[in-house]
């Protein structure tokens, strides 16, 4: 047994008798954000980062026992150091820092390198052995600058908008949709969000992001002109009868999947953006490179090819298994 | 270049076909002509020759990039397309300068890169790459892979070239079928309001029919309609002008010298005649298999024994042109009546067939009569609508496909590997099987048929139920049940059941089935029994 198992319910440390992101029900659950397919219900206890804690509140049923510590600060669980990281996925998220006897392993979580203003910035952690994420674990994924990709995205919405048509912006509802909102120049015309938005919008805004205003779209009469509104929203409610009211509009989604040309055209979309919360081919490899680790578990994503690579490079590496199997194309939150 | 990839850039990023043609006027505007003329060329269909093969592409790209032969393999798979992935895994800014356009990117570099050795293919391709941008480098690959595709049909860009030149679109269509060679001149020459341009070898655009979607009551009267057989072969125009003779696919392709009977049949037409038609493998007054015909347009030169072994016929649909004239706007009841006329006085040599028409006075008689199309080797009824003027392109309303049902039979999916395109990543491509006793024997591919909804259905079970890997191919277990429809069947020993079926597609997920219901091989076989019965 080592510091760190895997079980059928999730990543298990045996020494402090506690899981890391658990997909079944546990006693005791150290969450690394409040995505649906890291943070699950029915454990006993969660412990999460600060900052996290009204995120998690917020997905977990009420009566949950959440405990949250501020990011660094150390939590003994039965002689094991536990602390929480900033990962830079979105508010609230951390690498899980584990220390027992002098040995000391990171679950990075998800995780991205990029600063995000709605977000703590990474921070960089040693250790023996890291689980690292690599669901964009392939060469092909490497992110164009973000201030490029916000120019993109602003100047397709001021062209629909001098064609009188309406913009309409999918992207996943907690922490894509935020960091959009803190990217997108609300002196182009007004945003509005799909309610799907509103609630984890607003936790954002409690926490002290700074956002530009938005207003809900059932906010408005049936037969507002929406031409020139930019309309965010998660995916899927494209192809839905909740879109129709906006008559001529532009439709384009904002993931790391959309990297790939045949991801966006298989959706009928009009435009792309590939902008993602995950690292990308050369984040994964330094960050993995910074930590020092010997021993290196690759989760969730394209773990084949970074097993692959890693052990070309003399490192021990293993790909572990999540609950969500295979090589997922549209994770739940990218 | 960056002009032209700006162009591919906004085709591909609306779905709205008013973008696509603003889009494509004013490219057309702004472009140089022999910049223009390339670009219609590659919009229009036209493939450069491959002049490198995607093996040495790919090993190029991956040593460009540092990328691990094995892991360029990943990329590629995940992609599903070569000319992507290699724009992906190279450095997404130019890194060298060079601004030069279309027509000397095409044909400096494109046309110059087959005559030349490996080793400087290799420099020109990575100079090339350097030279661009991501976007530039996409559209580029996919001209040096012979996989570039745009959303814009030739109807679109007809109407823009229309548009940006105050041209007729029948007039650019008409000058865009048969032969021409993209350059400076012939751009010029495309959109010349006065040019001379009649050359005798010219086709018009062929006429174009859907598949019917709706009742046939929805039609209105049926005596406004003439029903004909729907034959499966070649449609082809023959064009008899200053004494000459010349057979055009629908493909617009010449098929000079391919089928000498037919030409001369035609030199016994009068001077200014097109007849739009279908070339029919034939005998005895009666269809041969397909399968001849292809097996004889293959050979290069047709001897007396291949014209023995597969005679062909024109069945005549139409007479688009007599003495000259263009009879397109006339009612179809009246070119009807001269093309009757006209082959009727024994001048089509037996080789000229006048397509059987078929007036009924109401739809059950037109039923009736699509019922016979199986015994007579047809695959269903043609309807068009008297009235209806000679069309370009395809349209709905005027001309409509009516097949019978295919033939079909339950079939267990078996293998699946990733589509390209718009599939890249998902696995859209399945090979079927039936039982052969208490084994699944492969007789079928498809990968039509699915909605989106089922086909990321499938995907995920193919993910989740992955028996084996070969490259790309997944073997899978043995659990899902498709109806396969298809139109002809015939013994081969290319598949394991020992059959084959031509235009297999899915015609329904039969979730309601377990595997142990599919067909088996004697099912087909009674099929192929049926079939060589019936021709």
């Amino acid at each position: 047994m080592g510091l760190l198992d895997l079980t059928p319910a999730g990543l298990y440390c045996a020494a402090g008798d506690f899981y890391v992101d658990p997909w079944q029900p546990v006693a005791r659950a150290v969450v690394t954000h409040a995505h649906g397919d890291h943070l699950r219900p029915g454990s006993g206890a969660y412990l999460v980062a600060g900052s996290g804690l009204e995120l998690a509140r917020a997905r977990l049923p009420f009566d949950s026992t959440i405990r949250s510590v501020p990011y660094g600060e150390a939590h003994v669980l039965n002689g094991v150091r536990v602390s929480l990281h900033p990962a830079g996925h979105v508010l609230g998220s951390a690498q899980v820092r584990i220390e027992y006897q002098g040995e000391v392993w990171v679950v990075s979580g998800d995780y991205k390198l990029e600063p995000d203003p709605t977000c703590t910035a990474f921070e960089p952690l040693q250790c023996h052995g890291f689980i690292t994420e690599c669901t964009f674990g392939l060469p092909i994924y490497r992110w164009a600058p973000q201030d490029e990709v916000f120019a993109a995205i602003n100047s397709w919405w001021r062209g629909n908008q001098s064609r009188g048509r309406a913009t309409i912006l999918l992207g996943y509802a907690l922490g894509k949709a935020q960091r959009l909102l803190a990217g997108l120049d609300p002196g182009i015309g007004p945003i509005c969000t799909h309610g799907a938005m509103d609630r984890m919008t607003a936790l954002y805004r409690e926490a002290g992001v700074v956002l530009p205003p938005t207003a809900a779209v059932a906010s408005f009469p049936a037969r507002h002109d929406w031409s020139g509104s930019l309309i965010l929203a998660p995916p899927g409610a494209e192809a839905t009868p909740w879109a129709r009211r906006f008559g001529d509009a532009a439709t384009g989604f904002a993931s790391g999947w959309m990297q790939v040309r045949g991801n966006r055209r298989r959706q009928a979309l009009d435009r792309g953006f590939a902008l993602s919360d995950h690292a990308d081919w050369p984040g994964l490899l330094s960050a993995i490179e910074a930590t020092g680790a010997t021993t290196v578990w690759a989760t969730h994503g394209f773990t084949a090819p970074m097993v692959r690579f890693l052990g070309g490079r003399g490192l021990e590496v293993r790909a572990i298994a999540t609950r969500f199997e295979g090589e997922r194309e549209e994770p739940a939150e990218a | 270049m960056r002009r032209f990839a700006r162009l591919y850039h906004e085709l591909d990023s609306s779905n709205a076909t008013g973008d696509k043609v603003a889009a494509l006027v004013s490219y057309f505007r702004e472009a140089p002509a022999a910049d223009a003329a390339w670009a219609v060329a590659f919009l229009a269909g036209r493939r450069p020759r491959r002049a490198v093969s995607a093996t040495l592409l790919g090993a190029w790209a991956a040593a460009e990039s540092e990328t691990p032969d094995w892991l360029f393999e990943e990329c590629h798979q995940q992609v599903g397309d070569l000319a992507e992935t290699i724009t992906l895994l190279l450095p997404a800014k130019a890194s060298i300068a060079l601004d030069r356009n279309l027509s000397w990117w095409v044909e400096e570099r494109l046309l110059k890169l087959g005559a030349l050795e490996a080793e400087a293919q290799r420099e020109t391709m990575l100079d090339t790459w350097r030279a661009f941008d991501a976007g530039e480098r996409f559209v580029w690959n996919k001209l040096i892979t012979g996989a570039f595709r745009v959303g814009a049909s030739l109807r679109l860009v007809i109407r823009a070239l229309a548009q940006a030149s105050g041209i007729p679109e029948e007039t650019i269509a008409h000058r865009m079928a048969g032969a021409w060679e993209p350059g400076d001149a012939w751009y010029r020459a495309l959109i010349d309001p006065d040019a001379q341009d009649a050359a005798a070898s010219r086709p018009y655009p062929f006429f174009l029919a859907y598949q019917l979607d709706l009742p046939v009551g929805d039609l209105g009267k049926a005596t406004d309609w003439l029903a004909e057989w729907k034959w499966d072969g070649i449609r082809a125009q023959v064009i008899r002008r200053g004494g000459e003779t010349w057979t055009w696919s629908r493909g617009e392709e010449l098929l000079r010298g391919r089928f000498p009977e037919l030409e001369e049949a035609a030199s016994l037409l009068p001077d200014g005649t097109v007849l739009d038609g279908e070339i029919l493998p034939w005998r005895d007054g009666a269809p041969l298999p397909f399968a001849l015909l292809q097996r004889r347009i293959t050979r290069k030169t047709v001897t007396p024994q291949v014209r023995q072994q597969c005679p062909v016929v024109l069945m005549t649909y139409d007479l688009l042109e007599l003495d000259g004239v263009d009879l397109r706007p006339e009612p179809l009841s009246a070119r009807r009546e001269r093309l009757e006329r006209l082959l009727g006085t024994g001048r089509g040599d037996g080789r000229l067939l006048l397509s059987e028409g078929i007036v009924a006075a109401d739809w059950p008689a037109l039923e009736a009569a699509r019922r016979e199309s199986r015994e007579r080797a047809a695959e269903g009824l043609m309807l068009k609508r008297l009235d209806s003027p000679y069309g370009v392109g395809r349209r709905r309303g005027d001309w409509w496909k009516w097949k019978i049902d295919p033939y079909s039979v339950d079939a267990v999916l078996l293998y699946a590997q990733p589509g390209s395109g718009r599939r890249a990543g998902l696995f859209t491509d399945y090979t079927f099987a039936v039982w052969d006793g208490d084994k699944l024997v492969t007789f079928a591919k498809a990968y039509s048929g699915l909605t989106d909804e089922e086909i990321r259905r499938v995907d995920a079970f193919v993910r989740a139920n992955t028996t084996e890997r070969f490259g790309p191919v997944r073997a899978v277990e043995p659990r899902l049940v498709f109806e396969l429809a298809f139109e002809g069947i015939q013994a081969s020993p290319r598949h394991k059941s020992g059959i084959a079926v031509r235009f297999p597609r899915m015609a329904r997920w039969r979730t309601d089935k377990k595997p142990e219901d599919a067909d088996s091989v004697e099912t087909l076989r009674a099929l192929l029994r049926s079939v060589n019965r019936e021709t």
